[in-house]
């Protein structure tokens, strides 16, 4: 449950859309003309995307305790399974369903 | 000169198939998601609203996590900006391909999540459709597809009988495959290891709340770093694959 008043609610979706909106347009507002971009802007084009995605996956697992509990198993079996299924398959919604009810089983079930 | 109508209609067709692959997948994530937001104590409301103003699956699912924490508008957008940041280089690709468009662009970029990107990135269009016509479908197409899809999970969630402990893994395995099928594309898996170890340091030097800001500029930093011997080796790759 959330513990915000509607109005801070408004605020922090409001707050998401406008970054969302930043990231999209800024480029358009930047370069309107003809200019290409500056080479160093091209190479993070191409080269960021990859560790962006790695941040996102360790930024999903911020909450993992790797020293006590169930020290971060689910998760691991989980996303190995999901690298699995992934690299055999190659269906990225299979993969998804695949993980998440591994890992609602294991959750559940085992640990 | 064509008329309004026989622009969009065939527009319409040749766009569609496309999408087809993106209903699937954005019905499902769309249902996951308007289920997470229900049984995380949300009425439909949220993620049909939401869906709609926000239109980027991975954010929608953090926002969830900040609407559920303490009142912070400032962490919500630097948050946004991060995970989002990758969108800025979209909209370096389309520079030209959206330009000429009129009006249209506002809606194609305000529009242009992963998926659409790909596909009007990507997409060979026929030399007899318009482009800004086919452009517009993909992404209108799109746009509903998640539009719909999370209202109905944000519905049906309240239905659900089963126990959904376990289900915010979701999250979890839609970014692991994004990150492993940008790993099978890459020749070079440089930026892939720095991102996943700089982030793990960060999050073991600052915590759980406050390492992606430390984390984005360690990333930032290495590759501007890394500039001169990553191009190198680029250009050998590309030298090796044209001989």
């Amino acid at each position: 449950m959330t513990s915000l008043t509607i109005t801070e609610q408004i605020i922090t979706v409001a707050m998401v859309v406008l970054g969302t909106m930043i990231t999209r347009f800024l480029p358009f507002l930047i370069f309107p003309t003809d200019k290409t971009p500056p080479r160093y802007v091209q190479y993070l084009g191409r080269f960021l995307p990859a560790a962006v995605f790695g941040l996102l996956v360790v930024y999903c697992l911020r909450n993992v305790n790797f020293l006590a509990g169930s020290h971060g198993l689910p998760e691991l079996i989980c996303i190995a399974f999901v690298v699995l299924l992934h690299l055999w398959k190659r269906q990225m919604l299979l993969s998804i369903a695949g993980g998440t009810v591994l890992y609602m089983l294991l959750l559940q079930l085992v640990f | 000169m064509q008329t309004k109508r026989s622009k969009y209609l065939p527009a319409l067709a040749a766009a569609f198939p496309y999408t087809l692959p993106i209903f699937a997948g954005f019905w499902f994530l769309g249902l996951t998601y308007g289920i997470y937001m229900n049984v995380s104590g949300f009425s439909f409301w949220y993620p049909m609203l939401m869906s709609l103003t926000i239109f980027a699956g991975s954010v929608e699912f953090v926002t969830v996590n900040l609407l559920m924490g303490s009142f912070n508008p400032l962490q919500a957008l630097v948050m946004t900006l991060m995970i989002n940041a990758r969108h800025l280089f979209y909209g370096l690709s389309m520079l030209d391909k959206f330009k000429g468009l009129g009006a249209k662009r506002f809606y194609l970029i305000f529009g242009m999540c992963d998926e659409t990107f790909s596909i009007n990135y990507t997409a060979a269009i026929p030399k007899d459709i318009d482009r800004g016509a086919f452009m517009f479908w993909v992404t209108f197409l799109n746009h509903m597809y998640w539009f719909t899809g999370s209202t109905l999970g944000g519905l049906l969630g309240s239905l659900l009988t089963f126990d959904t402990e376990g289900l915010e893994f979701v999250m979890t395995a839609m970014f692991t495959v994004i990150f492993l099928e940008q790993w099978l594309k890459d020749r070079d898996h440089t930026s892939a290891l720095l991102g996943l170890t700089l982030s793990a340091l960060c999050l073991f030097a600052f915590g759980a709340e406050s390492f992606i800001i430390p984390a984005m500029l360690a990333i930032l930093a290495a590759l501007t770093l890394l500039r001169r011997p990553l191009e190198r080796k680029e250009a050998q790759d590309d030298f090796s694959d044209h001989n």
